[in-house]
This record gives C-alpha cells, structure tokens and sequence, in this order.
C-alpha cells in the first residue's frame, strides 16, 4: 500500500505538473490545486473515519474502535493543518495575502483545527479506559456534525472571493484537469491511509508491550 | 412523565444550590457589565455602531463560558454524578436538567445585559432577542455536555473553554448575523437549525459522557 501511494502520488503530481492544462486565469499558481485540494478532501475523509469508528465504538462497546477512532482523527488533523499551510500559500500566490477570511474552506479548516486541537487536550486530561474512548467519541461525533453547521455559518458570514470550482453543475475543469485531480485525489487518500494503518499498528504494538511489562512486573 | 418531573427536580436542585450559596449568578451578572465597560474602551472613539453589536455578542458568549464551566465540577467533586448515574433516571435527563438551570441563569445575565447594552451603545433589536434568545439554547446545550466531558478530565476549567468557543462560532454568526442583516430570518433559522442539530446529539450521546 506505502509503495501504490507513492507511485500515484508521483504520478499525480507529475500530471500536475507537466501534462495538465495551464489555468488561463490563474496561471502556474493554480497547480497548487492539485495538492491542495486533494489534502482537504482527505482530511474530511479522515474526520469522517474517526467519526465511523466513534460510532461503532458507542453502538458496540468494542474498545478497539478507539484506537481506530483516535488515529483517524490524528490524520485528519495533520491534513487539516497542511490544509491550512496550502491553502495559505495559495492565497499569497493567486491574491498576494497570506491569510484571506473570505476564502470558506480555509476558515473552515480554522474552525476545525481549533475543535480537533481541542480533542487531543480532551484525550489527553482523561484517565485512562473506558470512559475515555466513550468520551472522545462522542466529541469526534461533534466534529462531523460541527463541519457542515460550520459551513453554512461560514457562507451566511462570507464575501465571495473564493474560486468555487464544484457546483451544482458538476467540476468547473476541463478533463485532463479533472483527471489530473482525481490521481492526486486518489495518491493522498493511498497516504493516508498507508499512515493511518502504520500509526495503528505502532499504537497497537505500544499497548501491547505496555501490556507485557506490567505482566512481567506482576510476575 | 417522569421524564419530565426528572428534569424539573434536577433543574430545580441547581436552582436551590445556586439560591442558597449565591455563586454563580452573581459572578455571571457582574461579569456580563464589566466586559460591556471593558468594551467601550476596547472600541476606538469613532467605530460604528455595529461594531458594537458584535461585542455584545462576544460577551453573551464569555458569560455564558463562564456560567457553564462550573456546572458539572461540583458534581464530580461532591460525587453527586456518581448517585445520579445510579437512580433510576433516565441520564440524558441529568443533561436537560442542567441545560435548564444553566439556561435560567444566562437568560438572568442577559435580563440585565441587553438593557444595559442599549444603555451603554445602542438599542436592542427585536431580533437581537430572538437570535439571543435562540442562541441560549444551543450554548446551554452544547456546553452542558461539553462542561461534562471536561469535568471528567484533569484540566476541567482550563479544558472546557478551549472545547466549548470553536463549537459556539457558528453561534456567533448567527447571532451577529441576526442583529446586523436586513433579513435576519435566515439567520435567525440557522440558529434554531443549530439549536435543533445539537441538542439532538447531545441528548442522545450524553448517556456515554457520564457513564463510568
């Protein structure tokens, strides 16, 4: 999985790069968007994830889900923040400011950052159990409820300036763009989750020998 | 129906505590008029008037922070969650019982608040009270819930307003959204879209904050 991520990563940013179409308006600044874009996707992927596991973890009690839940969560907060870092080094190139409050996803992804900062200082303050996993699960629940309120506040509060290239009449690009897009969406989705499953077994071998040492000790 | 007496007997218990020791409201009410005066100086002479309708709505905000934050910290201490966790009640009832009492307390704050502030600045909206009085519901309820989870945790107080603000900025939105917009329906909807979404959750999934 680490090798097919890297490969459709490369391969997608070398489409972004080389083969697909210069924006006429934007010009090569609008490449950025197929980083760009890609991470946030995913990190909503992510939160999504981390929300599924939470659920599965109150509906069945199953505490491995909060392993699961937490390392989804982690993920989405280290694409959130690249979100962030992308997003502002795209408004720098295409508006000449680092920081626009009328770009939305950017300032949803703010928003977001704080409430999943929040988590970790959440999860971190708990003792450790059952009560906590339950606990953070319900706030990663928040959290997906909290991304589209956020959104809609975010619109009622907005002035438009972002470029808004989904509608409701589908992708604004030509093919080769969408195309272009599509691999680089599917290369960081790959990443992703090659890290999600590397970072779970990391943790699970952490618990694991935690385990072993305090059977030792009681031995 | 029992539902129902729960709720009111456990609202009514916050209510007797806080007629008896006289901690919260107070602080509350004071705390609500010294960030108002804070504010007139925080605004430069010649700002507009709208720029004051935020304020006011940054401080219903903090009022509101710090009426919640306390909410469920004697209950963790005195091990009163532990005996109500244990009676035969229905638990999301322990979270309404306390959406209620907080409620009652910010809507005192803001009984003094909003005639203040059309004291102070400008007058107050019919809007202004619908929207504020909208937003009361959903920042008691996300905070009643909020306040339980941070309760449980080591920081507590330190922990719930780092919980509790990203959650309340749509809040904000709307509220300023109401005050300032031509059309404040929208706004006013999305408030009581807001309310209706979290109250939800927070109903259905308090059960697990508390349960040990």
């Amino acid at each position: 999985m680490a090798v097919a991520a890297a490969v459709v990563l490369v391969a997608g940013f070398a489409l972004a790069l080389l083969w697909a179409p210069e924006d006429a308006d934007q010009g090569p600044s609008q490449r950025i968007f197929y980083l760009h874009v890609p991470i946030a996707l995913t990190a909503y992927a992510a939160f999504g994830w981390g929300a599924w596991k939470a659920l599965r973890l109150l509906w069945t009690g199953n505490q491995r889900y909060d392993l699961e839940s937490y390392t989804a969560v982690h993920m989405g907060t280290i694409f959130g923040t690249l979100t962030l870092v992308t997003g502002s080094i795209w408004a720098r190139t295409s508006w000449g400011v680092w920081w626009s409050w009328g770009e939305r996803q950017l300032v949803l992804f703010l928003i977001l950052f704080l409430f999943y900062a929040a988590y970790f200082m959440l999860r971190f303050s708990l003792p450790d159990g059952p009560g906590r996993a339950r606990i953070s699960a319900v706030y990663a629940l928040f959290g997906v409820v909290l991304i589209p309120i956020s959104f809609l506040a975010i619109r009622l509060a907005e002035n438009l300036i972002h470029p808004v290239v989904f509608t409701r009449d589908g992708p604004q690009m030509s093919g080769d763009m969408f195309f272009t897009f599509c691999v680089c969406l599917a290369g960081m989705l790959l990443l992703a989750g090659t890290l999600y499953l590397n970072e779970l077994a990391g943790k699970r071998l952490d618990l694991k020998l935690r385990d072993l040492r305090e059977s030792l000790e009681l031995g | 129906m029992t539902y129902a007496r729960d709720v009111v007997a456990l609202a009514r218990k916050d209510l007797l505590l806080e007629l008896r020791a006289r901690e919260t409201l107070p602080a509350m009410l004071l705390f609500v008029l010294a960030t108002l005066v804070a504010f007139r100086f925080a605004l430069p002479a010649d700002a507009s008037e709208r720029a004051s309708v935020g304020l006011l709505w940054v401080a219903i905000l903090f009022t509101a922070l710090l009426g919640i934050t306390r909410a469920f910290i004697p209950e963790r201490e005195q091990r009163v969650l532990d005996g109500l966790v244990l009676a035969p009640v229905d638990r999301s009832a322990i979270w309404l019982g306390k959406v209620v009492a907080t409620l009652a307390f910010l809507a005192a704050a803001e009984v003094v608040a909003l005639p203040a502030f059309s004291l102070f600045f400008e007058r107050v909206t019919w809007s202004t009270v619908a929207a504020v009085a909208l937003a009361d519901v959903g920042l008691c309820a996300v905070g009643a819930i909020l306040a339980a989870m941070a309760a449980a945790g080591r920081a507590r107080e330190l922990l719930f307003p780092v919980l509790f603000l990203p959650l309340s900025l749509p809040i904000l939105v709307g509220g300023v959204g109401a005050a300032v917009s031509d059309d404040p329906g929208r706004y006013l909807a999305f408030l009581a879209l807001y309310d209706g979404v979290f109250a939800i959750l927070a109903w259905a999934s308090f059960e697990y904050v508390v349960t040990e």
